[in-house]
């Protein structure tokens, strides 16, 4: 009690007060925030209640909710929403089930481990975009190496043009993604695989249960939480896809993305309008997304702000 | 016993395959030149550094990585300069607010960065940040600080309160405490969040591509993005191989230093509840 009392003291001689410090300390974050987050998503969304002259530059006059309609009702724009949604789907649950797999692998006891740890760190050092650019040379028509491979061992589907095709350009840019951010989760879960203690499984290997029965009976339940915040940053990720789809496609056969989209109005076609309704489109898509999940992982964040 | 034994070296080589050799089929590409290249030899019959020697003879190409090197670096100073103040204030101060402002920090990690690009886009050129290295730090450092404050704040709440306390005692100030008591003692942690904050802007693209227009601004991957367009139905494949070696190579190296880093830095919010 004395220690507590002497440990916390209520008095010092100089220096600001405790609030007054931490009011100082945090506004240059928050300022950074501010004006590079805050205040542009305003102007996007003022921007996207705008209509501009194609002609004239810097001519507009306000137009409503003008730009939104054209937005949903424009096939390209739930072409993009549908891709964006099957891409993360799919990338996500892939990873989910690769990255526990790997985890796994991971976590037992063996000799070269620390190797394979350091192993999974690659694809996840590969720049985004340059990973693209390394699964479009794979995926190169006939110089590429899939298709050499299928043809030097006979296989069929030699011919097929990956990036060309509509369903296998998704394919790819999947496989691509998968690639790099699988070992990443197996990364996230096996830090929550490494706080689960091994009494637990000695105590239910006592009781008989079988490998699959520990390990949905206990890995499972306990690595929920580590799921939860995997599944989390890989679900917001996936859904704002922009790079490989650059890389691989430039948006072409059916793997045009939400963020991709919005791009293209806003850059090659100069409809800041419509470009924004659709920037604004994608944010609130991904704000729902997020809301969603936050309100599993909540308890997470809050941990840190408690004491 | 033995055959799960096995089983896990299946899984073991199978995972090492999977994760590395696309990364070899990219050094083995980018060592091939002329006809070669259309040959899926897994190991290149006349290994060459030609393609080596033209991405560096292209000033293009070494001025981006002089801008992406830059400009990496300015937004993990940053990065780290504000983002340690947040965190400690928010590891160690009491004031109001606190879980709102982590709140508002956090979710800057679930930003798209298309809904803010346009915008940006037109502040840059009106206020002349536009086509300029400096114009793309402050995006840069807005994407790097959520994870920089995350991860400081982690470590500074291991650091043991007495220590500090101890300090005010003495007559410290907070302010005094932080800089002269924690944040010597929190310099692993600052090596994990600098190493992940380098990264994030290293891989920035949307804005790379946005914010700039001349070769002088461009940071590697708007330069690559660049050099892929202009030959459509030619891809220059063993130039782009060795640019993408050239940014990758050096990066994968320090994460394997780091590894121990960069897998607590990663994993800090994962576990912690």
């Amino acid at each position: 009690m004395e220690a507590a009392t002497v440990a916390r003291p209520r008095k010092r001689r100089s220096g600001l007060s405790e609030r007054r410090l931490a009011a100082a300390m945090v506004s240059p974050s928050l300022i950074v925030i501010a004006l590079v987050a805050a205040y542009p998503i305003g102007y996007a969304i003022w921007l996207s209640l705008n209509e501009y002259s194609v002609r004239v530059p810097g001519l507009s006059r306000w137009a409503g909710v003008k730009n939104y309609e054209t937005a949903l009702s424009s096939s390209e724009f739930w072409d993009a929403f549908r891709n964006t949604m099957v891409f993360t789907g799919i990338s996500v649950s892939i990873e989910l089930v690769l990255g526990i797999a790997f985890a796994l692998a991971m976590h037992q006891a063996f000799r070269g481990r620390a190797v394979l740890r350091a192993t999974v760190l690659v694809p996840w050092a590969v720049l985004t975009f340059g990973s693209g650019l390394l699964w479009r040379s794979i995926f190169e028509p006939d110089l590429g190496f899939a298709n050499s491979m299928m043809s030097a061992l006979g296989l069929p589907g030699a011919d097929i043009v990956w990036l060309g095709t509509e369903g296998y350009a998704m394919a790819v840019m999947i496989f691509a993604d998968v690639w790099k951010t699988a070992p990443f989760m197996a990364l996230l879960l096996l830090a929550g695989l490494q706080v689960i203690p091994d009494e637990l499984y000695d105590a239910a290997k006592v009781d008989g249960a079988t490998t699959w029965e520990r390990f949905r009976r206990i890995t499972l339940p306990l690595l929920k939480p580590a799921i939860l915040v995997a599944l989390l940053f890989r679900t917001l990720d996936a859904l704002r896809v922009f790079d490989l789809p650059f890389a691989l496609t430039q948006g072409a056969n059916g793997t045009s993305t939400l963020s991709l989209y919005a791009y293209q109005e806003l850059t090659a076609n100069r409809l800041v309008g419509l470009g924004s309704a659709l920037s604004v489109l994608t944010f609130v898509t991904v704000m729902i997304v997020s809301f969603m999940y936050i309100r599993f992982v909540g308890g997470n964040i809050r941990g840190l702000a408690d004491d | 016993m033995t055959g799960r034994r096995a089983l896990l070296w299946l899984a073991v080589v199978a995972i090492m395959v999977f994760c590395l050799f696309p990364f070899y089929w990219l050094i083995n590409t980018s060592l091939k030149t002329g006809t070669d290249l259309s040959a899926a030899n897994l190991v290149p019959p006349n290994p060459s550094l030609d393609n080596y020697e033209s991405i560096f003879g292209d000033a293009d190409f070494t001025t981006a990585l002089r801008n992406s090197i830059v400009v990496a670096s300015l937004t993990t100073f940053f990065a780290l300069l504000f983002g340690s103040f947040a965190a400690y204030a928010l590891a160690r101060l009491r004031f109001r607010f606190k879980f709102l402002i982590l709140a508002i920090v956090l979710s800057i990690t679930t930003f798209p960065p298309i809904a803010i690009a346009a915008p940006i886009f037109k502040l840059w050129t009106d206020t002349g940040l536009y086509d300029t290295l400096f114009g793309l730090v402050p995006p840069y450092l807005t994407f790097s600080l959520p994870l920089t404050i995350y991860i400081l704040a982690s470590f500074f709440k291991e650091i043991p309160r007495e220590l500090e306390d101890a300090a005010l005692v003495d007559g410290a100030t907070h302010f005094q405490a932080f800089y002269k008591v924690v944040l010597p003692l929190a310099a692993p942690g600052f090596v994990t969040a600098g190493l992940l904050a380098f990264i994030e802007a290293w891989n920035q693209f949307l804005f790379a591509i946005t914010l700039t227009s001349s070769p002088e601004a461009r940071p590697v991957p708007a330069a690559l993005a660049f050099f892929t367009g202009s030959q459509q139905f030619e891809v220059p494949l063993g130039t782009i191989t060795a640019a993408t070696v050239v940014i990758t190579v050096p990066l994968v190296i320090v994460v394997l230093i780091f590894q121990r880093r960069i897998v607590a830095g990663l994993t800090a919010g994962a576990v912690k509840g």
